[in-house]
């Protein structure tokens, strides 16, 4: 890692932990919980599909898993309503892995682009269970116990966890990249047959992946549902969530470590942004499409690597540069 | 269960069925020659429902005659989007680049129907949508068997421009082998072109019919395209036979668990079938043995 990339990472680290203590508005910190939560999503989705190229669109299942562990358990114990409530996050995350293993082990056993559409049937399975479903509430949804913070700070702590959150999705991103299994994971998506040929147990590395993404997002989902106080079965598990995380990954960089977290950044504090302004979610259906249309046909790698393109190409253009003077410098003394 | 509940899961398997054949179609075949995944199928669907639904209202155009306008421009939409932005896909990452930029296409047009129709249901309605009349003990509205009428006929021209023309033949080589059919000759550029205008002018008939027999809003189109996409896996992607027999197989089978058990659940058995089929045979009902990275 370079100097620049290094600063780069702790200023935004440190402008996302000061932002509570700037911008106290609590709408404001509302939307960035929001955020946060995706960006969490979004970075432990690439983390699978980014490394794998096995695109997921049923992420909601893991995402409304977690928001009912959370909802079920706090209702069905009889749980003071508070701190403790956050105990339930990592559950939610270790219900959705555990409800992974065997979609993944079905939805695995295909080719690549059946297994998109697998994990969108397997998506719907679960969303007409949860609305047709006694226990779930049906269509009129639970209501967790409430919380009576005072209205001011009741955002922050949900702000901070969900900042926890996203610092562990991206080191274990950056831990699993680095490691033998992360390898394994990007040799599968550069060639699945030659991997298996050189010995990489195909079948166990992409499981394992699938199910460790699956975490993070379930306790994403738990602490979505703590942090909203009720959850109907069509919003925890919706479509548009699946494809809205997979976009926020292309519009960064797939695969990349940092391309997920801006690329969620950006689409949901914008599109937070303009559900509050204009409270139109048709606009923001035109404009969140229009852009990735964009975004594909001018930087269809996304905004980290075009980026970092332009850096590299600058510096070898500065380089040839200085090379070419030396050269006729050379030459002019000789 | 009584014997007419059977016999209206069977006959409604047929009509109902060959709708969805019609749009799983070109779904499939677009996949087939393109090996592109339009998720923006479900939309087209809506579209061209809304099309005939307008045509309607204000000119007073029935919605059959209609189709005369509204198949034309289903195709030119298809066109521009396949020039606009699937033929800038490339690479091995062209399949699920697909699917995300047919999902966006599919937003801008799910936004901007909300914005021009609202989220409200409407329903397009003509004499054959309210009279019926009885089959086998069972009555069913005109519209079910004009609509299958219409399913049978362009099913049918379509066979017959795959089979029986020159561009056609063109059509079948680039979907058994894309690099080949280049080779001697074939403009497999234009053929992709061309079939994604089919394919996506299949659905103004399917929408239509979609819209005459269901109330429907934009966002009619998630229902829609996770069925047709269960249905082409499951006649295998690529297979226009296969396409056929599972639409009628899956909208019986789901008419049948409707009747037997409970409507609430029949929805599911589309996509727990799918799963079981899969777990048994991952390349589908009538698809090709391919390597698993393909």
């Amino acid at each position: 890692m370079g100097h620049w990339s290094r600063a780069v990472w702790v200023l935004g680290l440190v402008a996302l932990a000061l932002f509570p203590v700037v911008v106290t508005s609590p709408a404001y910190v509302a939307i960035g919980v929001f955020t946060l939560i995706y960006m969490a999503c979004a970075s432990s989705w690439n983390m699978f599909s980014g490394y794998t190229g096995y695109i997921a669109l049923g992420s909601a299942v893991s995402y409304g898993v977690g928001a009912y562990t959370m909802a079920l358990v706090s209702i069905h114990a009889n749980m003071a309503p508070g701190a403790a409530m956050f105990w339930l996050v990592p559950l939610g995350g270790l219900v959705a892995s555990l409800v992974a293993l065997p979609i993944g082990a079905i939805a695995l056993r295909v080719r690549r682009h059946t297994f998109v559409v697998i994990t969108i049937a397997i998506f719907f399975v679960f969303q007409l269970t949860a609305i047709n479903a006694g226990f779930t509430g049906s269509t009129s949804g639970l209501i967790l116990p409430f919380i009576s913070w005072n209205e001011s700070y009741y955002n922050v702590p949900f702000y901070y966890v969900a900042l926890g959150l996203v610092i562990f999705a991206t080191i274990l991103s950056a831990l699993v990249r680095r490691s033998r299994f992360g390898l394994q994971m990007l040799a599968i998506r550069d060639d699945e047959d030659r991997a298996l040929g050189l010995g990489v147990r195909t079948t166990s590395v992409k499981l394992t992946g699938f199910a460790l993404a699956q975490f993070t997002i379930g306790m994403a989902g738990a602490l979505y549902a703590m942090f909203v106080g009720q959850i109907f079965p069509q919003f925890v598990f919706d479509p548009l969530f699946d494809v809205s995380i997979a976009l926020m990954a292309f519009l960064g960089g797939l695969g990349t470590l940092a391309g997920p977290l801006l690329g969620a950044l950006i689409l949901e504090s914008f599109q937070q942004w303009l559900t509050l302004t204009f409270s139109n979610s048709s606009l923001y259906l035109i404009l969140f499409g229009a852009l990735f249309l964009l975004v594909i046909l001018f930087m269809p790698q996304g905004i980290v690597v075009f980026i970092r393109d332009r850096v590299t190409r600058r510096a070898a253009r500065e380089k040839a540069a200085v090379a070419a003077a030396e050269t006729t410098l050379a030459g002019s003394r000789a | 269960m009584s014997g007419s509940a059977l016999t209206y899961a069977i006959i409604d398997g047929v009509l109902t069925g060959s709708v969805y054949a019609l749009m799983a179609t070109g779904l499939t075949l677009i996949f087939g020659v393109m090996d592109i995944i339009n998720i923006a199928q479900g939309i087209f669907v809506v579209l061209g429902a809304y099309l005939s639904y307008e045509i309607q209202l204000h000119w007073g155009i029935d919605p059959f005659v209609g189709l005369l306008i509204t198949i034309p421009t289903l195709f030119v939409v298809g066109i521009v989007v396949e020039r606009a932005f699937m033929s800038r896909l490339k690479g091995p990452e062209k399949t699920a680049m697909s699917i995300l930029v047919t999902y966006a296409v599919s937003l801008l047009i799910e936004g901007s129907l909300n914005m021009i129709f609202s989220v409200n249901d409407v329903q397009i309605n003509a004499w054959y949508v309210n009279r019926s009349f009885k089959l086998f003990g069972v009555y069913f509205a005109y519209i079910y068997v004009f609509g299958f009428i219409l399913a049978v006929v362009l099913l049918t021209a379509l066979w017959a421009l795959l089979y029986r023309t020159r561009f056609g033949a063109s059509v079948r080589a680039s979907l058994a082998d894309q690099t080949a059919a280049a080779l001697i000759g074939i403009n497999v550029r234009r053929v992709a072109t061309i079939c994604f205008g089919i394919g996506t002018a299949v659905t103004a008939a399917g929408g239509m019919v979609f819209g005459a027999t269901n109330a429907f809003n934009a966002s009619s189109s998630y229902d829609l395209i996770s069925r047709l996409l269960t249905i082409i896996v499951l006649g295998g992607m690529g297979s226009l036979g296969g396409a056929l027999v599972a639409s009628i197989g899956m909208v019986m089978l789901e008419d049948v668990v409707g009747v037997v058990w409970s409507p609430v659940w029949s929805t599911m058995t589309f996509f727990i079938v799918l799963v079981i089929v899969l777990s048994l045979r991952p390349q589908g009902l009538f698809g090709k043995q391919l390597a698993r990275t393909a």
